[in-house]
């Protein structure tokens, strides 16, 4: 039996992987990597929280499987945004799309 | 459904004929169908009004209806109407109506512009019809956004400026207005926005405490009173009106800075007696400010919408002075000089943009000798001129004698002093129109251009004369009108005098 | 009397047939209607009279007779009424309003032949005719003023005729803003009037009355202001010299006969309420009265433009009428009105009424040198007698008039008037005895240098001058007529009197004498300095006294004070500081609010930098923040 204890670890280790790639990455799709992996650590959360607490009730699982769909909406969003962003600027560095909050 | 309802109903169908409209022809065809429906409209209410009255309908608002439209918040769609509002309604079908044919040349985007234009009539004439304080103020801000656009996109001058300042001015009364709204909401109750059942603490409505309306009386009678001119929020009004398209000013001045003098009446004095008794004397040294304050500055200005502005300011002052006196003759009075100020600076606007728009130029001092080139306009010019100045026969002398009366009625000698050194702005008055008409129509045209110009088109007349027709109307035969606002100042001024039994520092 | 309802229609429905249409019809048609329709008014103001004054008297007084009184505008307790009263005085005023204006309007038919704006004119003189109709049979204080400020108006747009020409714009403003800056006091003064005693009406007996009695002397001081202002008295006067920038009809309509007694008349109404109430408040009239009769009077003896003497004249007239009702006093026997102690009130409208007559006459006449010389200033005329024998013998009469010489009408109402002054106190009625002096000699002057005196014969060879057509000297001869016989052959102490009880007037033959010998006298004194080519002695005058001359010449430099109020104190001390306050101080506030914003929303705006991982930095943080908060 695995205890719950190892698998936060991992999930608290791949968030902040996360955490840190958003936070410095250069690349716009590095930026999404690291969301991905941030809301993958939740999924593992709310699944192993769901298999751990309480065994009974399955809400844990449907609320990871509705996670990964919508990030994967999300993804194809983001990804469509980046390449018209790149059509644009040839680029898709964080720092050089700033200009769109005027 | 409510026959009052028409009056949104027939803007909002205007505004789908303009959009589905074709050509210039098309729009014009639209714009005066729908101006004219509402005009008849709104002369059918007043017979029918006065007919109903006569027939013995006393309520205080006749033609009610309400629809539940928010709920949780209590907010309906409450229509109905009283002396004073039929008396407005008229008012705006004429300004409307008159509105059209003074802006029948204009030249780009007509479309979009009677759009715009459409739309502000139809937050005028929602506002009016309105007994729910929150319809009466979503109308209010459909009144006002319009003229950002109408005074920026066709306006001259300085118009992103003027645009700008009178839209944000107007939007910073709003700010006051909405919190005075909901305090007054909450004040009674929080069960009901029906103007009223507040009033008459029915419909699960309680009265507001004093102290709680010692607070929401100020932040309403502001919000509404930079509307209405109120010395020291008044200054949007040159600006603004010196840089709007001729038909926007008139309605703007016609109509809409009335929407501060009604709302001042019907919301702030008639839901919160006691705190309009008891400040109502440092609001009454304001107004008595812009009176006199505003003639004195139209003295010296040198452009013809300036001298008119600064002159409105001086006559919606005067509205609002006397609906201070808080007596039923003054009150009278200040419906009436809303009436009477809304045609003839209406007609005043109409006639300036016909002058502005064949000289190119305002500055008086650059104009003189109009007379011989323009009779028609030069003629109706000085009309225009001796209505302002309170020429007996037109609208103006039995708005400002009914007011001068009324308020020299009051028991007070504070109030009866005020009333003297208001009067000085009819002296005052004269010098500015005189000075007005004796430099730019008579004498003789000293500049070669001019004299090549053409007296008004049909449109322009038949505005003008429209116009003059209902500024000589009223002035000849105040009865009745007298008389049918008479029927809706009273139970208001019944309601303040209720509460008039306490300490104002001067009664 | 229904029918005196179209007294007042028929010039209105002129004025507007004239006013809307008139640019449609020819010179003459216009003209034709004007006067037509005033020729009805005229003979329906006789029959009127007529009907009136044959009526029984009821308790030895005309019964008010009021055909027409309708609210016109409710104003809660009060109420302004529109109506029709007739009472001697006003049906007097009809009858004098009709005539004059009557002659006016045939006069003009030569005068003003083939002027530009000739329907315009006509219109114009029918809206006056209306307007002064209305005051005068006006059942209230309130329809009274609406009237009132009618005739300013129908005066402004007439003085304003020529209005290419600067002069006589400045002069219609001029007149207008002065006479409303007097209206002002006369509306205070109805305000007053209103609350204190309940009501406007002119039915004295209301019961208002007694509770509001302490406040009436100062509503009536403040209605006399208003009096004062179209009446031009001083300090008000200064507008009508300048009004005679009007065409010469118009100034012997509306700015010798009818408009400018209309303060006169406005006591005269007020009468009951002065003598009742307000007696102490009387010699403000009578001083007022006496210091303009002697400034018009000095003045005019100045002056060298032919109309602005008769305007002059016609300011010193109106100051008799003014001093004549202020000298009148209380009954001594219980009656507030007795008619021997009150004389002055019937000598009053005696004078209004003669004097409208001839004054008119003058202004007329005046009219026709204007006409045939095409100048005002008197270095135009002299010697016209033999040009324009109508004129000369019709000016002379009229002149002989106002100097008080019997039998014309002036020496019978001015020596009521001086009769009273003496009543009154011995100063006033020997000062006025003296302004009479001055009027003959100033008169006399005028009329030498019209007719007689240096020849400009430079000028006359060049346009000789040429007698005024039949149109013009018809008016002339008819109001001469007047003149000639209505001091002698009507007794207007029995139409009209304080008291309304018929009053025979009887000559007091000492006053009677030494005024006549005193006009004669002054009379002659002119005849010497001015009658001969050469004028010896008024050149020695002239030269011994040159300042005050040129003060009188110069009106005593009122007009300049007026100046200096108006633009160097109104203008520049009051309107433009307000109109700078306005745009740097009030509207600066608002833009500074605005500035102060966006001075703010830049400031702020750095942490909005757009950088998402800045967001997220500082969102983090954030949360750490709140874990230690909630942690410790």
């Amino acid at each position: 039996m695995i205890h719950l204890e190892y698998i936060l670890v991992i999930s608290a280790v791949m968030m902040f992987a996360g955490v840190f790639g958003f936070l410095t990455r250069r690349s716009t799709l590095g930026v999404l990597l690291s969301i991905e992996l941030m809301l993958n650590s939740t999924d593992i959360n709310f699944a192993v929280f769901n298999k751990m607490l309480y065994p009974a009730g399955h809400e844990g699982y449907f609320f990871a499987l509705f996670s990964i769909a919508i990030s994967a909406a999300e993804s194809a969003i983001a990804i469509a945004i980046m390449i018209n962003i790149y059509r644009h600027l040839k680029n898709i560095s964080v720092r050089d799309i700033e200009k769109m909050k005027w | 459904m409510n026959f009052l309802s028409l009056f949104v109903f027939i803007p909002l169908v205007m505004l789908l004929g303009l959009w589905l409209a074709r050509g210039i022809k098309g729009v014009r065809a639209v714009m005066v169908a729908g101006s004219t429906a509402l005009l008849a409209l709104s002369v059918w209410l007043t017979y029918t009004f006065l007919c109903d009255r006569a027939a013995g309908a006393d309520a205080e608002m006749l033609y009610t209806a309400s629809f539940s439209w928010f709920e949780p918040l209590h907010i309906e769609y409450s229509v109905g109407v009283d002396g004073i509002s039929v008396a407005m309604l008229l008012l705006s079908a004429i300004i409307v109506f008159t509105g059209t044919f003074a802006s029948w040349q204009l030249k780009p985007l007509t479309k979009e512009y009677f759009l715009w234009f459409t739309l502000l009539s139809l937050g005028v004439f929602g506002f009016f019809i309105s007994v729910d304080m929150f319809a009466m103020f979503m109308f209010y801000e459909v009144a006002l956004i319009p003229m950002y656009l109408l005074i920026g996109v066709w306006g001259s001058g300085r118009k992103e400026y003027a645009a700008m300042k009178l839209t944000l001015m107007l939007m910073g009364g709003s700010a006051f207005l909405m919190c005075g709204i909901f305090g007054i909401f909450y004040g009674a109750g929080g069960a009901t926005m029906n103007i009223l059942d507040i009033a008459h603490h029915t419909g699960g409505a309680h009265p507001i405490a004093v102290e709680q309306q010692m607070l929401w009386f100020p932040l309403t009678f502001i919000g509404f009173g930079v509307l209405g001119a109120l010395f020291p929020f008044h200054t949007w009004s040159p600006d603004g009106h010196a840089s709007a398209p001729t038909a926007v000013s008139m309605l703007h001045a016609g109509v809409l800075m009335k929407l501060g003098g009604y709302g001042c009446f019907r919301i702030a004095m008639f839901l919160m007696p006691q705190a309009a008794n008891e400040l109502g004397w440092i609001f009454l040294i304001l107004t008595g400010i812009s009176v006199v304050y505003g003639a004195f500055s139209a003295c010296v200005q040198t452009d013809l919408k300036y001298i008119n502005a600064y002159s409105s300011v001086s006559h919606c002052g005067l509205v609002l002075f006397a609906i201070l006196m808080m007596n039923t003759t003054a009150c009278t009075g200040a419906v009436l000089q809303m009436l009477s100020h809304g045609l003839m600076t209406a007609l005043f606007f109409a006639l300036i943009g016909m002058i502005y728009g064949r000289t190119h130029t305002r500055d008086i001092r650059e104009l003189s000798g109009l007379m011989r080139i323009m009779p028609f306009l030069a003629v109706c010019y000085v009309i225009a001129g001796l209505a302002n100045l309170g020429l007996p026969g037109l609208s103006g002398f039995i708005a400002e004698m009914t007011i001068f009366v009324g308020s020299f009625q009051n028991a007070d000698t504070f109030h009866r002093v005020l009333t003297i050194a208001a009067c000085t702005s009819i002296v005052i008055t004269a010098v500015y129109i005189l000075r007005l008409v004796g430099k730019i129509l008579y004498g003789t045209c000293q500049n070669e251009h001019h004299k090549q110009l053409t007296d008004a088109t049909w449109d322009e007349r038949f505005a003008v004369i429209c116009l003059i027709a209902a500024v000589a109307g009223l002035g000849m035969a105040p009865l009745w009108v007298s008389h049918l606002i008479e029927g809706g100042v009273a139970p208001i001024i019944e309601s303040i005098g209720h509460a008039a039994s306490n300490s104002n520092p001067f009664m | 009397m229904e029918y005196t309802l179209y007294i007042l229609l028929l010039p209105f429905l002129s004025f507007l047939v004239l006013g809307l249409a008139g640019m449609k019809f020819s010179h003459k048609t216009a003209g034709i209607v004007g006067t037509l329709s005033l020729a009805a008014v005229t003979v329906l103001s006789y029959v009127t009279a007529f009907e009136y004054f044959t009526a029984d008297r009821v308790n030895g007084v005309f019964a008010t007779v009021v055909p027409y009184n309708i609210t016109w505008l409710p104003l809660g307790s009060l109420h302004f009424d529109m109506g029709i009263m007739l009472d001697p005085i006003s049906v007097m005023m009809l009858i004098v309003i009709s005539t004059v204006s009557l002659m006016v309007h045939i006069y003009s038919f030569g005068y003003m032949h083939g002027e530009r704006g000739f329907q315009r004119y006509y219109a114009y003189l029918s809206l006056f005719t209306m307007s002064m109709l209305g005051l005068v049979v006006a059942t209230n204080i309130f329809q009274m003023y609406l009237f009132w400020e009618l005739v300013g108006v129908s005066s402004y747009l007439l003085i304003g005729f020529y209005y290419t020409t600067a002069p006589a714009i400045a002069a219609s403003k001029k007149a207008f803003i002065v006479t409303r800056f007097a209206d002002m006091f006369f509306l205070v003064g109805i305000l007053i009037y209103g609350y204190y005693c309940k009501s406007f009406g002119f039915d004295f007996n209301a019961e208002g009355f007694a509770q509001g009695a302490f406040m009436l002397p100062t509503a009536l001081v403040l209605m006399f202001i208003g009096g004062a202002g179209k009446s031009a008295m001083f300090p008000l006067h200064i507008w009508l010299p300048d009004a005679m920038e009007g065409p010469t009809p118009v100034s012997a309509l509306i700015h010798a006969a009818t408009m400018v007694v209309a303060g006169v008349y406005q006591i005269a109404r007020l009468f009951p309420l002065w003598i009742q109430y307000a007696p102490e408040a009387m010699s403000i009239v009578v001083w007022v009265g006496v210091f303009t009769a002697f400034y018009a009077a000095a003045v005019a003896c100045a002056q060298s433009d032919i109309k602005r003497v008769l305007a002059f004249s016609t300011i010193s007239q109106i100051a008799f009428m003014m001093v004549a009702l202020g000298v009148c006093l209380p009954g001594h026997h219980g009656e507030v009105i007795d008619n021997h102690a009150s004389l002055g009130y019937m000598a009053s409208m005696f004078h209004l009424f003669t004097h409208a007559m001839f004054k008119a006459c003058l202004f007329l006449g005046a009219g026709c040198i204007i006409h045939a010389v095409h100048s005002n200033e008197m270095s135009a005329m002299g010697g016209l007698r033999k040009y324009m024998p109508v004129t000369h013998i019709t000016f002379l009469c009229s002149c002989l008039a106002i100097s008080g010489i019997p039998p014309f009408s002036g020496f019978f109402s001015k020596d009521e008037i001086i009769t009273a002054c003496f009543a009154y106190s011995p100063v006033v009625g020997w000062i006025m005895t003296g302004i009479a002096a001055m009027t003959a000699f100033y008169m006399f002057r005028l009329y030498y240098g019209i007719f007689w005196g240096t020849e400009n014969k430079e000028l006359h060879a060049h346009h000789t001058p040429h007698e005024a057509p039949l149109t013009m000297t018809l008016p002339l001869i008819f109001l001469t007529l007047v003149t000639l016989t209505c001091g002698w052959a009507v007794n207007f102490g029995s139409f009209v009197s304080a008291s309304g009880e018929d009053y025979p007037i009887h000559l007091d033959t000492q006053i009677a004498v030494t005024s006549t010998v005193i006009a004669i006298c002054s009379i002659a004194l002119a005849t010497y300095i001015f009658k001969g080519e050469r004028q010896p002695v008024a050149e020695k005058m002239k030269a011994a006294a040159p300042s005050l001359h040129r003060w009188a010449y110069k009106r005593f430099y009122m007009d300049e004070v007026y100046q200096f109020v108006t633009h160097r104190i109104i203008f520049k001390r009051i309107s433009t500081p307000i109109a700078w306050f306005d745009r740097h101080i009030i509207d600066g506030f608002f833009d500074f609010l605005a500035w102060g914003t966006h001075r703010l929303s830049l400031a702020v705006r750095g942490l909005q930098n757009g950088s998402v991982q800045t967001y997220a930095y500082i969102f983090l943080l954030g949360v750490l923040a709140l874990l230690l908060i909630l942690t410790f």
